[in-house]
């Protein structure tokens, strides 16, 4: 471990080498909105929102599996990286059937959040309308195809957190799925140990917990920061962890 | 001079219109500055020409609304979405993933407390698309009101800036789906 | 096996092969198999039979001879006599007159000085219709293994990495990374475990240009492998074949096996102190596996999804492990890199694109099939010498390089030499080395849109832009193409393009844009041709305009 000296948004920072950029910037306020990112389980750089621009480099650079190095210079909200962040909400949106009935007025919601934070004012693109299915056959959960952005974090809390791994992909593109077990139904998932840590990290109304009304849904990533200290230092970068 | 406002109910549920009668004591105001040329809450048969500003509520939903949706766009200076039915589709696009066939029976024969049958038989009532999409897929809009409703200082925000010759940039102040 | 032992069998091999008059060699790749040529190999053995040349005349199959449209193909060694179309007729015709009475069957013959054959220059195909794929014998008598003999005998891992380094050779691949760099960055990782993985998940529609050296010279990579693994320091070696490729992955079986008798793959290869194993793993079907950090993931096990880079393979690959990944072209030309020397290799092409490149022709053009050209070649060469042009009445519009990752080259820049910055200059790639070809009849939108569904169908789904933003691109081509789109939506296309060529996890969902930027570049009047224009207001008389009043 090392401290560099690096720009971010013109400000002069220091940081440990080993943290990543997401994680210096929001030690010094910087905010970078993120939807995959969950402090306390591993990065896969997938949603592509914390992509920021470094001075020199060709390629955008996602702040959550990006380190930093000396003299890097960073932007992380130039008028690109906005338009891009904008139309990748927008894109979110329109995978999806994301007409919700409650949420909508309780700020719970974070990909609602980020379309406010982007700015979203409509969707450019025509919306897919897939026909997605709702899993409720366990017996405290249920999940809802149609609210799922595929953010993964379920895949990975319950591989990193819980050690049960009943969540997986199957399918490619855009028919990808979240899967539990072998694309069996949850309710039969012998790996599900009925922790309910993916509801609780679920950015969306697609993990909820069954009979309470979505009105009372609340969503609670608190219980990974313990983990986020318990964690050995270094560890933070770990793109290449069992994330399916 | 007035500015000539038209308000367009489509595939929603009334519910913007009636938070745009929530201005209260403002529409006193709004009566000397605008008029009304067409509206669900005027008694005018024909969408004027060289209307300036058109209100659109709901979603495109039938045949009927997309053929007025190009006549609004061809006879409207500026075309605003009017809550969340035109923006986004919201609740008139939950029936998307259903058969048109499957609606119908539900809303004019499971629900129906008389007569319950699917009104075919009157070529006045337009034919049900087979899903119902926001206003922008179909023609050029210029401004969005967000909301389930939109609220009436939300309203009231837009047509004030629209009176004072402005884009509605109302976006970042209210910003809210739902 | 020692040195000298791998001399002997070399020799035993060419005295065997000299005891016959001829050798006929029918095309056994899957090309020429799946329009018969293995009935024809029925054929001329009977044919033979009845001749009594049996004992005189071998009957070998062999690798991809190129000529892939006019096939099964059939050579006649040492004449070198190239035969087409060979039916049953014909074979017993070659027999009865080519290999009886001496005149050659004129009705079949292929003139090989013709530039498809004669503008060719072979190093990765070199063996491809000399020798019997299924027989290490045969390759080890065309000097087979006896680069990979020096390497460990003679030469130290550095000189090695220098000598592909001088040669200057870049990835097949693509991308055209330098292969010698390359090496040279996973030596110098530290780790006591490195892999060595060749690429062979060739998933571009239309190309075939790994499948035929897999098919025609398996040995010819094994070979290039051992030696990698020798210069970076590893033992064990993977090569990622496609379940596609059935006759590949036979053939590689064989090989793999064969070298490990005698003692050319295994523990204490040549008698020297280096170990090297090589097992197959087979992909399920996936392009985005042959991404690289995919194509790790899925020989680990693991769902084949890309990771962002870095850190880079070189660095933690497979299992964590420094692990170096090249295709199966690159690979193929190692050996003759050691062989001949860098000099050697570095005369032939240009000097930023050394060595030569394979392409799969195909499309509106006469000659289809494979062709190995020097590198910096004029693409008017290949397309009207080679290829011999566009189908009569038709002209020529533009070649699609580097499959879903690239883009077309118009007429005007049919002088551009084919390396990879004159190929980057003119929006498209060297690729791995599809080349289609499109004459006047071709609608520019409809090969975007082909390209653009292929991408939508492989994109994994793990990043957003790529597997959302390629089904809207595909939508948008859709109703361009169906005469439904106005202006605003050619705007929005390009911007989509452009987002999801900039913000896309991999290279599958960073160059997936390419075929419609490159038509939109240089077709853009097909595209505005399919457009209207929005619909506006349109006043009456007099009124107020609430924006300017």
């Amino acid at each position: 471990m090392a401290i560099v000296t690096l720009t971010i948004d013109g400000e002069q920072l220091s940081a440990k080498d080993d943290e990543s950029l997401l994680q210096v910037a929001r030690q010094h306020k910087i905010d970078i909105p993120t939807l995959c990112h969950l402090d306390g389980i591993s990065d896969v750089g997938a949603c592509r929102l914390c992509l920021v621009e470094v001075e020199g480099w060709t390629k955008l650079a996602p702040a959550c599996t990006t380190r930093p190095l000396e003299g890097m210079v960073v932007h992380t909200s130039t008028d690109r990286l906005k338009k891009y962040r904008r139309m990748i909400v927008g894109l979110l949106a329109s995978e999806g059937n994301h007409q919700c009935a409650v949420c909508t007025v309780n700020n719970h919601c974070e990909l609602q959040n980020l379309a406010y934070d982007v700015g979203l004012l409509y969707v450019r693109v025509p919306y897919l309308y897939p026909d997605k299915h709702i899993d409720a056959s366990h017996e405290s959960f249920i999940l809802d195809h149609n609210r799922c952005v595929l953010c993964t974090r379920c895949v990975r809390v319950c591989h990193e957190v819980e050690g049960a791994h009943v969540w997986d992909i199957a399918g490619r593109g855009i028919d990808c799925e979240i899967i539990s077990d072998l694309n069996q139904p949850w309710g039969s998932s012998e790996s599900c140990t009925s922790c309910g840590k993916c509801v609780l990290v679920c950015p969306t109304g697609a993990l909820v917990k069954k009979g309470e009304s979505v009105a009372e849904m609340e969503k609670h990533t608190e219980f990974l920061k313990y983990i986020v200290t318990a964690r050995r230092k270094g560890e933070w970068i770990s793109v290449d962890t069992d994330e399916e | 001079m007035k500015l000539k406002v038209a308000t367009v109910w489509l595939g929603g549920c009334s519910g913007c219109h009636m938070s745009l009668l929530d201005l209260d004591e403002r529409l006193i105001d709004l009566a000397d500055r605008i008029t009304l040329v067409y509206s669900p809450i005027a008694d005018v048969k024909d969408f004027p020409r060289d209307v300036d500003v058109t209100l659109v509520e709901g979603a495109v939903a039938n045949v009927e609304h997309e053929e007025f949706a190009h006549l609004i766009r061809r006879n409207s200076r500026f075309v605003v979405s009017f809550g969340d039915c035109a923006v986004t589709g919201n609740v008139t696009a939950m029936r998307n993933g259903l058969d048109t066939e499957e609606v119908l029976k539900r809303s004019y024969v499971e629900l129906a407390d008389l007569t319950p049958r699917i009104p075919r038989d009157y070529p006045t009532i337009a034919e049900l698309m087979p899903q119902a999409r926001p206003l922008h897929e179909f023609i050029t809009v210029d401004a969005f009101i967000h909301g389930c409703p939109p609220t009436a200082d939300q309203i009231w925000t837009a047509v004030s800036e629209l009176l004072e010759g402005k884009k509605p940039a109302l976006s970042h102040v209210f910003l809210r789906y739902g | 096996m020692t040195v000298e032992d791998l001399q002997e069998l070399a020799e035993q091999e060419q005295a065997r092969q000299a005891k016959f008059s001829h050798r006929l060699m029918y095309c056994s790749a899957a090309g020429c198999v799946s329009c018969g040529s293995l009935n024809i190999r029925d054929m001329l053995k009977k044919a033979l039979q009845e001749k009594n040349l049996a004992d005189k005349v071998e009957v070998i199959g062999t690798g991809c001879m190129g000529l892939c449209g006019e096939g099964p193909l059939v050579k006649v060694l040492p004449e070198g006599t190239l035969y087409q179309r060979v039916d049953e007729a014909a074979a017993k015709r070659i027999v009865d007159e080519h290999l009886v009475q001496g005149p050659i069957v004129q009705d079949n013959v292929v003139d090989i000085t013709h530039p498809f054959f004669a503008a060719q220059f072979k190093i990765v195909l070199e063996n491809c219709g000399r020798i019997d794929a299924e027989r290490i014998e045969e390759y080890i008598a065309v000097n087979g293994y006896e680069a990979l003999a020096r390497v460990v005998t003679e030469m130290q891992p550095g000189e090695v990495i220098e000598e592909v380094r001088k040669s200057g050779i870049r990835g097949r691949g693509g991308a055209g990374y330098p292969t010698g760099l390359k090496w040279g960055i996973v030596r110098k990782v530290p780790s006591d475990t490195k892999y060595v993985v060749c690429n062979a998940d060739e998933g571009d529609p239309g190309a075939f240009m790994d499948r035929s050296v897999l098919e025609g010279d398996p040995h010819r990579i094994l070979e290039g492998m051992a030696i990698a693994g020798y210069a970076i320091g590893a033992q064990q070696g993977y090569i990622y074949v496609r379940a596609e490729y059935p006759l590949a992955i036979e053939r590689l079986r064989l090989a793999i096996k064969q070298a490990e008798r005698v003692g050319l793959l295994g523990n204490r290869i040549l008698e020297s102190q280096f170990n090297f194993r090589i097992d197959l793993r087979i992909g399920a079907g996936a392009f985005v596996c042959g991404e690289e950090t995919a194509l790790i993931r899925s020989i680990e096990g693991r769902r084949g999804r890309p990771r962002p880079r870095p850190p880079y393979p070189s660095e933690r690959g497979l299992w964590g492990m420094p692990t170096l990944l090249n295709n199966v072209e690159t690979f193929a030309n190692i050996a003759p890199i050691i062989r001949n020397g860098s000099s050697w290799f570095n005369a032939i092409g240009i000097p930023k694109s050394t060595g030569t490149k394979v392409f799969a022709l195909a499309g509106k053009i006469r000659n289809t099939g494979l062709i190995e050209v020097p590198m910096g070649i004029p693409l008017r060469k290949i397309v009207f010498d080679m290829g011999g042009g566009t189908p009569e009445g038709t002209e020529f519009k533009a070649a699609q390089t580097g499959g879903p990752s690239g883009g077309c080259i118009p007429a005007e820049h049919l002088d551009v030499p084919v390396d990879y910055e004159s190929l980057n200059a003119v929006g498209s790639i060297m690729g791995s080395g599809g080349m289609i070809v499109m004459d006047s009849t071709s609608q520019m939108v409809d090969v975007a849109k082909y390209f653009m569904d292929f991408c939508k169908d492989e994109s994994c789904g793990k990043c957003i832009p790529c597997r959302v933003g390629t089904v809207h691109i595909h939508g948008l081509l859709e109703k361009i193409a169906a005469g439904k789109a106005t202006t605003d939506d050619l705007g929005l296309l390009e911007e989509l393009c452009v987002m999801v060529k900039e913000t896309s996890l991999c290279g599958l969902g960073q160059s997936a844009p390419n075929p419609v930027l490159s038509t939109l570049r240089f077709f853009r009047h097909e595209y505005e041709e399919l457009l209207k224009q929005p619909e506006t207001f349109v006043p009456s008389g007099n009124g107020n305009d609430p924006t300017t009043h």
